[in-house]
């Protein structure tokens, strides 16, 4: 058995691809938890986000655009969830699964409706995608033994949109740790009634941090359907969202720990792409439905507790109802 | 004439406070009726009346928390909108809820700037706070460590924070609702010097409360509600404690029980060595040692959060401990499969718990299926694997009938009944099965002045059957009143126990406080 | 106290939050460029306008009452089991082995045995989650959710690598011997003189789901476990009291769950299929939660709510058949039943309690006549 050949370039370059849209989402339901608000429906907003910015991005051919009108879609449905569990006190669970439903018919409708392509879109190609990005020196540094190809491979030649959502974990800390909402925002989570009587609108926040997660899932959906693939298939988001929430708890609601859980999650998925370095491996050969099943199974073990006690913002999952 | 138009010094100023004609309902429910009131600077003037009088209404529609449906209120003579509390805090209303509103796991800092930082960056405003927080510290003498974080404080210190967090926002008017509610005798004694100290810089209080001894001895004026009417202000030297009585409930009331000698039998409840360690694996109780004999009432005196509750729980069969418990002659299991509920019934424990909206009923169901509520097994109330509920509604109507419920009607849920008679269809539930021993829990917390005497004699009652009764309640005078013995707990500990005809307040204030044994 | 009347509440209610879905549906069915008059036409003629339609309303609705019934009784002890997907995965592959390795001496004993292994495997499915819900605290929503994928890998695996019969390129198990081939509604009707569709999949399934929403029905309101199970549902702290363990009111609650949304599989996999495919299921288990909501979980409502989808299943194949609206509609308007009756019921609530009340008190000028104040 050789346990470094587990360690390839390739699998970790694909992790960090995979990783991606895992880091978004997570940190978009950092944000809405942090400030009391369940949200399972981030699935359905990564598709909703994946759907229109690919079909939009298709028809005009600027991948911009599309990321525009992910976000916008993304939006829309968190509105749609802030009116829910906000304004009408809703079931926030029920909320976010109605979300998901929505997203997974309405896509395939409005594809059907205007690509006639069996409910994708057509596939992207130059200015429709995010293209990887060359990082400064990274021809040049390559000969360079081991960071060299560390840069060139791992770092350098992914879209902008992995960068964008690298740099969140530490945005995300300091608006959390260092900012006035960021401290507004915590306190909503942990004690509504302790922001209202001190004069700060719950609902304002709890929708600030509500669009926030809706944006995030957008670029996240985004970067789905215009970065890691070229378009959008149907159910392309195959559960990511889940796996988005269940590296949310492990992370405990801490945004570096968020990144550390997601880059994981990515690997698992990007390992069980390549069964090959799996059976070089370990020297057996592994069935592919575990392999696939395998980011469920970890889910479950982290939720089971085996790594640590969670515990969630006190006052999330419930509305907030004045009382003395 | 208004007692307030009388006092003399501050006869020229315009009253810290004006309330014109609230008026506030609740879907059908008048919580507020034509309010008037008026609160001279510098005073202290204290709100009394029984649960549900609308008190706490009243200080939410001053604080911005509701929108009166009619009124008018003015703040130093000008007049005021309050749609909000960002409204009330610009107006100089600071407000001390019952349940405080911190931020459990925030510093003591960061809960005082929340809501008034100054700027989106955190720093500046922490630093800034810190320093203000020293100048309030030596003009009122309220120091905490502003690093704390809440959740390490004691509630006297919680409190504290709160009324800093006023203070800091620059409160000239505060408002404090029942403050003393989960202080010791001390902590209070210590919060009214503070309060005392507010008044003299030129703080206008208003001290919310049901308690008749901290409104005589602290405030200038007082203003009784009942029903949600204000039956009057007066100025609290020219009343008396009786008198007030009587102006909350609207007749004569009796403030003490009446009740016979008792004549302990045999022991009934013996604990020795007792613990409790809670789920978050704190210790709540400390092994303790407790006798209750037939027919008398043992009653636990102590402030809230002290083990009492953990206490009940696992005599109750839902918390687990260890030591040794035996209820007439029969060891109790405490932390195996015996220790549920079920099993404490069997033997015969009955338990009146001490949130009846959280324990003792569940509030959608209907009277008659919460009078079969952990007695849902009882073969009386069973056909088979099904539940025999034209038994339990017979039962029902004879239980509300004998423990006069009002509406006597079992179709009823829970929730549509006052706080009253949900006690009572709990205490008929718990009583009726003639237990051994009866636990109760804040027998009548958020019980009007009427249904309190009722459940008081039926307590006596079932000592006077010769049963053998454990009470723990946070009012010291209904601990007085009923008990035959008292014993004091503080932080887990049974700190003594005084026979209840030789001891008062101030001894059973020090226990509480920690202090002798 | 109860501002708006129970009737208000248990009718009225769903009621209009199912008229907004329809509304908004329409509205899709609009913007798609469909006319929704002639769409619900459609709907109705290919759905209730034949005893063909009729038959494949009602197998779509024997599907649904089960995996309903499943996500009510965990409803009623305040469990939100999203896991009917994967339990019926499962509950198939339960009927396939109870009907390829026994051998069956006539179809009602196969039906027996089907119906048992079929619980038993939907149940086992939902015991992980339950146990982990009850002894750990871990999010059932989240566990049962994983538990479908894991579910949709566990059947891949049997299919392709156990249960395919040799040469077979389908992942997919042998037909089922005849010993285990269930009358359907076509030959049960006939005898009795009625006609009915041949071709249509209902089939004596539905007997089953009928039984067991009146089963239900009886353990949720009339039974020690159903009082129990509603009582942990309503307060956890009142059910400690009480001396209603948790733990066994989880579990009992998710297994009854369990094994109805497994029991879905004698209709879909003996009844109709008559063999174990992959994706059997096709989202019954997740329209069990819109038909539990709309239904308020109660049998009955579940009952209706299973016909009223089975309805637009059915319609929306035929739409899918008929016009450019693809099947998908159905899961839209799935997702609008589940936002109205279950996350934006307040959205509905609140105009109607504001309206009884102005009638109350227009009828009763003097309306303090209650001890109740929910104020203080």
């Amino acid at each position: 058995m050789d346990f470094l050949a587990l360690i390839d370039l390739s699998v970790l370059d694909s992790t960090v691809r995979l990783a991606t849209p895992l880091l978004l989402a997570c940190l978009a339901g950092l944000f809405s938890e942090r400030a009391g608000i369940f949200d399972i429906g981030l699935e359905g907003k990564m598709l909703a986000a994946a759907f229109f910015s690919a079909a939009v991005a298709a028809i005009t051919g600027s991948v911009w655009l599309g990321l525009l009108a992910g976000i916008a879609a993304s939006l829309a449905l968190s509105g749609l969830h802030g009116l829910a569990s906000i304004t009408f006190r809703g079931n926030q669970l029920i909320s976010g699964v109605a979300i998901n439903f929505l997203a997974a018919g309405l896509t395939v409708l409005i594809a059907q409706d205007w690509f006639s392509q069996g409910g994708r879109t057509p596939s992207l190609f130059g200015g429709g995608r995010f293209e990887g990005i060359t990082l400064p020196f990274a021809e040049t540094l390559r000969a360079v033994p081991f960071f060299g190809p560390l840069y060139y491979e791992l770092i350098s030649g992914h879209s902008i949109l992995v960068y964008v959502a690298f740099a969140m974990v530490p945005g995300t800390w300091w608006i959390l740790f260092r900012t006035r909402f960021g401290l507004r925002l915590r306190a909503v989570g942990e004690n509504p009634a302790a922001v209202d009587t001190a004069g700060v609108s719950v609902v304002g926040l709890r929708f600030a941090a509500v669009g926030i997660c809706g944006i995030l899932c957008g670029i996240a959906g985004a970067y789905l359907a215009t970065g890691l693939q070229a378009g959008f298939v149907k159910d392309m988001t195959a559960g990511r969202g889940f796996i988005a929430l269940a590296a949310l708890i492990f992370a405990k609601w801490r945004p570096w720990h968020a990144l550390w859980a997601t880059l994981l999650f990515g690997y698992l998925q990007a390992i069980a792409l390549r069964p090959d370095i799996i059976e070089g491996a370990l020297g057996f050969q592994v069935q592919v439905q575990l392999l696939d099943a395998l980011p469920y199974i970890l889910t479950v073990v982290i939720l089971a507790g085996f790594v640590g006690k969670a515990i969630p913002p006190r006052a999330g999952g419930a509305p907030y109802v004045k009382e003395r | 004439m208004t007692a307030s138009d009388t006092l003399g010094r501050q006869e020229t100023a315009a009253p810290a406070i004006e309330l014109k004609g609230i008026s506030k309902a609740f879907g059908p429910v008048q919580a507020n009726k034509d309010i008037s009131i008026r609160v001279q600077p510098g005073t202290i003037h204290g709100i009394i009346g029984e649960n549900g009088a609308g008190k706490s209404t009243l200080m939410s529609i001053l604080y911005g928390f509701y929108k009166a449906d009619a009124g008018e209120i003015f703040i130093a003579g000008r007049k005021t909108d309050i749609p909000d509390s960002q409204a009330a805090i610009a107006a100089g209303i600071g407000m001390v809820f019952q349940h405080f509103k911190l931020v459990e796991n925030f510093t003591v800092l960061e809960n005082i700037i929340l809501g008034a930082e100054d700027g989106g960056l955190l720093k500046p405003s922490l630093s800034k706070a810190r320093k203000t927080l020293v100048e309030l510290e030596q003009e009122y003498g309220l120091n905490v460590d502003p690093d704390a974080v809440i959740q390490d404080l004691g509630v006297g210190m919680q409190q504290r924070v709160e009324i800093l967090k006023a203070l800091y926002r620059q409160a000239d008017i505060l408002i404090l609702d029942e403050p003393t509610g989960v202080l010791t005798p001390a902590e209070a004694d210590q919060l009214f010097r503070i309060l005392g100290r507010l008044r003299e810089e030129g703080k206008t209080i208003i001290l919310i409360t049901h308690k008749l001894r901290e409104i005589m001895e602290t405030t200038d004026t007082v203003s009784v509600m009942r029903r949600g009417e204000m039956t009057a202000t007066v100025k609290t030297a020219e009343t008396s404690p009786a008198e007030l009585a009587e102006l909350m409930v609207g007749r004569k009331v009796l403030l003490r029980v009446d009740k016979k000698p008792a004549t302990p039998g045999e022991v009934v409840l013996d604990i020795k060595g007792l613990r409790v360690i809670d789920e978050q694996g704190v210790e709540r109780v400390k092994g303790i040692d407790l006798q209750v004999r037939a027919g008398e009432i043992v009653g636990i005196a102590g402030v809230a959060g002290n083990g009492q509750s953990e206490l009940l729980e696992v005599l109750g069969g839902y918390a687990v401990g260890t030591g040794d418990i035996v209820v007439s002659g029969q060891p109790l299991d405490l932390s195996g499969k015996h220790s549920d509920g079920q099993s404490r019934r069997r033997s015969g424990i009955a338990h009146v718990p001490e949130d009846r909206q959280r324990e003792g009923l569940i509030m959608d169901y209907h009277a008659w299926e919460n009078t079969a509520f952990g007695y849902h097994r009882d073969p009386a109330y069973s056909k088979g694997l099904l539940m025999d509920n034209a038994a339990i509604r017979r039962d029902t109507v004879g239980k509300m009938e004998r423990f006069d419920v009002r509406p006597p009607d079992p179709n009823l849920a829970a929730k549509n009944f006052s706080g009253g008679n949900q006690q009572k269809i709990v205490l008929a539930r718990e009583i009726e099965r003639n237990p051994d021993l009866l636990l109760v829990g804040q027998p009548t917390r958020g019980v009007d002045i009427g249904a309190i005497e009722f459940i008081h004699q039926q307590i006596v009652a079932l000592r006077d059957q010769g049963k053998a009764i454990l009470l723990v309640s946070v009012e010291l005078e209904e601990i007085l009143a009923l008990s035959d013995r008292v014993a004091v707990m503080f932080d887990g500990h049974i700190m003594g126990t005084r026979l209840s005809a030789e001891t008062d307040e101030k001894e059973l204030g020090l226990l509480m406080a920690g202090v002798g044994a | 106290m109860d501002v708006m009347p129970k009737w208000a509440e248990v009718i009225l209610v769903p009621l209009i939050s199912l008229l907004l879905a329809a509304i908004l549906s329409a509205l899709v069915i609009l913007a798609i460029g469909e006319d929704p008059v002639a769409a619900v036409k459609l709907m109705v003629s290919g759905a209730l306008g034949s005893t063909y339609g009729w038959g494949y309303t009602l197998y779509y609705a024997t599907n649904f009452m089960f995996t309903g019934l499943a996500v009510a009784i965990a409803f009623h002890a305040r469990l939100f089991n999203i896991g009917g997907e994967g339990q019926a995965t499962l509950g198939g592959l339960g009927v396939a082995l109870a009907c390829l390795y026994i051998p069956w001496p006539h179809w009602s004993l196969a039906l027996v045995g089907a119906t048992v292994m079929a619980g038993l495997f939907g149940a086992a499915w939902a015991a992980v989650p339950a146990f982990l819900q009850a002894k750990r605290g871990s999010h059932i929503v989240i566990t049962t959710i994983m538990f479908n994928f894991i579910a949709a890998a566990v059947l891949n695996y049997v299919l392709v690598n156990l249960m395919r019969p040799a040469g077979s390129m389908d992942p997919a198990t042998a037909r089922f011997p005849e010993a285990a081939h269930l009358p359907t509604l076509h030959d049960m009707l006939t005898p009795l003189g009625i006609s009915f569709s041949k071709a249509a999949p209902a089939n004596v399934s539905l007997l089953v789901a009928v039984g067991a929403c009146i089963l239900l029905w009886v353990l949720i309101w009339r039974t020690k476990l159903g009082y129990e199970i509603r009582a942990y549902g309503h307060s956890e702290s009142a059910a400690k009291y009480a001396g209603i363990s948790p733990v066994k009111i989880t579990m009992v609650a998710m297994l009854i769950s369990g094994a109805l949304a497994g029991m879905m599989a004698i209709n879909n996999v003996m009844g109709e299929a008559e063999r174990l495919v992959l994706n059997a299921v096709e989202g019954a288990g997740f329209i069990g939660i819109a038909v539990a909501l709309m239904g308020r979980s109660h049998p009955l409502g579940v009952f209706l709510a299973a016909i009223l989808f089975g309805f637009l299943y059915q319609g929306g194949a035929e739409l899918a058949l008929w016009t450019s609206i693809p099947r998908e509609l159905i899961v839209v308007i799935q997702a609008l039943v589940i936002l109205f009756t279950g996350a934006l019921d307040n959205m509905v609530r609140m105009p109607l309690e504001r309206m009884f009340l102005a009638a109350r008190m227009r009828r009763a000028p003097k309306p303090d006549r209650k001890p109740t104040t929910p104020a203080q």
